[in-house]
């Protein structure tokens, strides 16, 4: 029978428990179905797994077969390219948008939603919509020709070096209004008083921005940064749609290589290899900026 | 708490609030003009797509696609359309959302006012979890599914989405709940409050809007993926799958207008989301809002 | 005692599930029109005799979202009953155990005297029969419009000069010598039309086949990527990218000449309710030295069952597939040639008559060559590889001699 000078000790106790008991079911999750399958990939990579999963070493092998593939290359490359161009447009967008609408305005409630609806669809359906749209011979090019404008060309979708382009604007499309929900958030969440101050010492709408209200946003900022990043790296079904990868590979990513190189190739070695070099490239740029950001959370 | 969305401070005046709404009306040009094309081109015959203007109004509108789409375009070795496939997309989507999301809300409601050694660490490996590429868990999971016993059946799915999810949700509750006076949550504890009251009569009513958030994420995430549901889905596909095959049909004519109808259709229930819940979504975001 | 029996009434609960109406369950990519309804007239034979059809289709990628999700159906050791699968895909699997076997049934039935021995190496792996084969199609094929070359007065070519000298005419007329679809698998296919005209059966075996180093440097692959650089020329600049039932329909209203592709093209024509001979015709690419025949052999393979539910559900699968009226049936929604030589060929159009007298001239006289491009004469990963140089090659405008080094090493490095 518990004494009374015991039983605080035991509501502590389980004070101190349950909290951690709660979060255990989602730790454990993490820990088999995120972080065991990452190690379980990492583990293939030196294996010469083809069709099934095959335990027997190989070294560094498939990464040496890796870096030598252009294909590969090209993968990488266009992932910097797709990726950079998406997060920093997306970005911009999204902040633009935001401030405009925040500046009182009518008919919010309709325009809102119609930037918004983008990100409902999926991949598959934005794909297929844009791929449309950017063909020349059905969709922008010979809508302009039709409408009197014979020499505009549209080409992109097409050609080699610009098809890439076509993939930053359909999902440029699909989530800059996303990202302008979050920036809009942030912005209605900044005190006016701030402002008010900083009107009353003169401040022009321009620095008013500059200053205070975009380094205020930093939260968003970070947000936007994680939700753009995941979307860039996983980028498969809007590659499959719009382009097929093509023309040619021109429009390969990692994640489509991966796929290519695993399920269709029967090369799972090399495809783990491929994923743990995409894992490591994430952590390289996530680690560093997730500490910063969670650092200063406290 | 969170006041509802204030005015700005700010001020424009009238020449730059001309140059606004115009690019604010040149945006919502750019965004509904995909979607207007594929309405317009729904609603045509085929024959007036072929060779026609994408941009052009109907000159003979006619629902047939909407209907073959929705019951008896092909779709498999059936002549079905998309109807079959979306009792099993609700089936998995709506418990999914509900678990996912109340055990971020739980997550987030631990990491924020229950601190402990190392919960920030746990944090950033959860918001890490997001970047995993699906095409790696793939094999690993089925196996693990197998193992389970819940290999091809919806709740097999369900646990599938969840997991994968549980790094979001998270996300959007800690921010949230992060904001939340931990002096309120003291008090309540001095009180006598234990763990689950606090949450069910302190934090739980006040997260409408980042609940709001978390499920139209959730669903519209979970409602759109197709590389779990054609892996794992078994028998019970989801519609993703019924519209991949839809407009990835590799012979005959390509029906754009049916690919077009069935594409808004697979897409309704998500946009009725956004839609409905829309407004909440932002005041929802608004993390950090408190005033003094 | 009462635990035993609740432990009874329990198992006849779960087991009596399984009594319920025996089904099979099929996988396959094929979700429109006449590949549909060719399956559908299995899925009728099956049901006649009692077995419920369960329905597994995944389009898209040429069968790799079928592919994938299968994986994700092996991994725990759920595989489906049979799944269309092609080539080394079968031999592979194959080789890891997965697959069953209906000996018993083909034995019986005698597959062996009815099925040309280049079916059978893709059918019967090891001595087993753990495919059943449904269709053979033939990859090399050309399609002409007969409006096209009315407009300019000329022949249908019979070899590859003679096309190539066609091509300016066409333009002048401006018509588009050759429709074509910029995709990776496309250029794969049209790639092995051009080896096997070009290059000849020997040359196709030792490259593609055997894949012999010396062969794919030499002189005659030189040939055949000279001959790929003057089609590449022919091609619309639209073609990136483009489906190739959209390119057929260019030929099909007479905006081009002629497409490089395999007989499942036929489809698109009969749908569109053309008639071979008058409005288009279907010739073998031009056999510069002598004849050869691509052949792809369509099967469902079926995996490996304990339940014997299962594995009678799957021979009767079989047993339909292979049933001569189901064979017609199957045929004439496909619109190619019957895997099994003792079918009444008198309702196959003109086209699949060729195509089956091609067959069994060169089935007979060693010239029929498995196809590359549809992975049956090697393995996955060296399509894939070899598939990466040719589409590079058809996509750039790099010199042949390039693209025989590209091509010789990519599939070097992927052996």
């Amino acid at each position: 029978m518990a004494s009374h000078a015991d039983r605080p000790d035991l509501r502590t106790r389980l004070q101190d428990l349950i909290p951690k008991l709660v979060l255990s079911p989602s730790v454990a999750a993490m820990v088999v179905f995120v972080y065991g399958f990452i190690a379980f990939t990492f583990y293939l990579s030196f294996t010469d797994s083809k069709m099934l999963p095959r335990y027997d070493w190989v070294g560094l092998d498939n990464y040496v077969t890796l870096w030598g593939l252009s294909h590969w290359w090209t993968a990488v490359a266009n992932l910097a390219i797709f990726a950079s161009l998406y997060i920093v447009i997306c970005t911009a967008i999204g902040l633009t948008l935001a401030i405009l609408l925040d500046q009182k305005i009518r008919g919010e409630g309709v325009l809102r939603p119609i930037y918004l609806y983008p990100m409902a669809l999926s991949f598959i359906v934005t794909g297929t919509a844009w791929k449309w749209f950017l063909d020349p011979g059905i969709g922008l090019q010979n809508t302009m020709h039709l409408w009197g404008w014979e020499s505009f060309t549209f080409e992109w979708i097409k050609d080699r070096n610009m098809a890439i382009y076509t993939l930053v604007i359909a999902a440029v499309w699909q989530t800059s209004g996303f990202v302008m929900a979050m920036f809009l958030a942030g912005l209605r969440g900044i005190d006016n008083e701030i402002l008010k101050a900083a009107q009353i010492d003169g401040a022009s709408n321009w620095n008013l921005y500059r200053r205070i209200v975009i380094p205020l946003l930093r939260p968003a900022f970070m947000s936007a940064f994680v939700i753009l990043a995941h979307l860039a790296v996983k980028s498969y079904d809007l590659v499959i749609a719009l382009t097929g990868g093509g023309p040619g590979r021109a429009t390969e990513l990692p994640a489509t290589f991966m796929y290519s190189y695993t399920f269709t190739r029967n090369s799972m070695g090399i495809g783990a290899a491929s994923a743990v070099i995409m894992l490591m490239t994430i952590a390289a740029i996530m680690t560093p900026y997730l500490y910063a950001e969670l650092k200063e959370k406290r | 708490m969170a006041r509802a969305s204030q005015d700005t401070a700010v001020t424009t005046g009238g020449p730059v609030r001309v140059g606004i709404y115009l690019v604010l009306l040149l945006f919502a040009l750019f965004y509904m003009l995909p979607f207007f094309i594929m309405l317009v081109n729904s609603l045509k015959p085929l024959s007036e797509i072929t060779g026609g203007n994408m941009m052009a109004l109907p000159q003979q509108w006619t629902i047939a696609p909407w209907l073959s789409a929705w019951s008896t375009a092909q779709i498999g070795v059936e002549p079905t359309g998309l109807r079959p496939y979306f009792l099993n997309s609700i089936l998995t989507v709506v418990p999914a959302v509900a678990i996912s999301t109340m055990l971020g809300a739980l997550n987030g409601y631990v990491l924020t006012k229950w601190r402990f050694r190392g919960d920030t660490i746990l944090f950033g490996l959860m918001l890490f979890s997001c970047f995993i590429p699906f095409q790696i868990v793939l094999i690993p999971m089925a196996m693990v599914l197998g193992k389970l016993g819940l290999a091809g059946s919806v709740p097999g799915l369900v646990l599938v989405h969840v997991v994968y999810g549980l790094g979001f949700t998270t996300l959007y509750f800690r921010n949230y709940y992060a904001a939340f006076p931990t002096e309120l949550v003291r008090a309540a504890m001095i009180d006598g409050a234990g763990f689950f009251q606090i949450f069910w009569r302190i934090m739980l009513p006040v997260s409408g809007p980042i609940a709001v958030v978390s499920v139209i994420w959730q669903f519209t995430n979970i409602w759109n993926d197709f590389l779990f549901g054609a892996s794992f889905g078994g028998t019970a596909q989801p519609m993703t799958v019924a519209l991949n095959n839809l407009v990835q049909s590799s012979t005959g004519v390509k029906e754009y207008n049916v690919h077009f109808a069935g594409a808004i259709l697979a897409a309704l229930p998500t946009l009725v989301v956004y839609i409905v819940a829309g407004r909440f979504f932002v005041r929802g975001l608004m993390a950090g809002s408190v005033k003094g | 005692m009462r635990h035993l029996s609740i432990l009874a009434a329990f198992a006849t609960l779960t087991t009596g599930a399984a009594l319920a109406e025996p089904s099979v369950e099929v996988m396959h990519c094929w979700t429109s029109g006449g590949e549909a309804a060719a399956l559908g007239a299995v899925r009728d034979a099956v049901v006649a005799q009692g077995v419920a059809w369960i329905d597994a289709p995944i389009a898209g990628g040429g069968g790799d979202r079928a592919k994938t999700a299968l994986q994700a159906r092996i991994a725990p050791g759920n595989p489906p009953a049979a799944m269309l699968m092609l080539g080394q895909n079968i031999i592979d699997r194959a080789n890891e155990g997965m697959l069953g076997n209906v000996d018993a049934l083909a034995a019986a039935q005698g597959w062996d005297a009815v099925l040309p021995a280049a079916v059978q190496e893709f059918a019967k792996i090891g001595g087993h029969y753990v495919s059943v084969p449904t269709i053979v199609q033939r990859t090399d094929m050309m399609w002409l419009s007969v409006a096209a070359f009315d407009a300019i007065g000329a022949e249908y070519p019979g070899t590859w000069a003679g096309f190539n000298a066609l091509a300016p005419a066409f333009e002048a007329a401006r018509i588009i010598p050759l429709a074509h679809g910029g995709q990776a698998w496309q250029e794969a296919y049209m790639f092995e039309a051009v080896v096997a005209g070009v290059g000849g059966t020997d040359f196709d075996r030792q490259a593609l086949v055997d894949l012999d180093d010396a062969a794919l440097r030499g002189p005659q692959m030189l040939d055949v990527f000279t001959q790929m650089a003057t089609l590449r020329d022919m091609v619309d600049s639209n073609a990136p990218g483009r489906d190739w039932n959209l390119a057929t329909a260019m030929v099909i209203n007479g905006q081009a000449a002629a497409q490089i592709m395999g007989d499942w093209a036929k489809g698109e024509f009969t749908n569109a309710g053309l008639v071979p001979g008058t409005d288009y015709v279907c010739l073998p690419v031009p056999k510069d030295q002598g004849d050869a025949f691509v052949y792809l052999v369509n099967s469902l393979s079926l995996f490996s069952q304990t339940d014997p539910d299962q594995i009678h559900a799957q021979e009767v699968l079989a047993s339909a597939i292979m049933d001569p009226a189901v064979q017609v049936a199957f045929n004439i929604a496909k619109g190619a040639i019957p895997a099994r030589t003792d079918v009444d060929v008198s309702g196959l159009d003109a086209c699949a008559q060729a195509t089956l007298a091609a067959m069994a001239s060169n089935d007979a006289g060693g010239t029929a060559v498995p196809t590359f491009a549809g992975t049956h004469a090697a393995n996955a990963a060296i399509v894939g590889a070899a598939t990466d140089a040719i589409t590079e090659f058809c996509n750039s405008d790099m010199m042949p001699a390039d693209g025989v080094t590209l091509l010789a090493d990519s599939i070097a490095d992927a052996m």
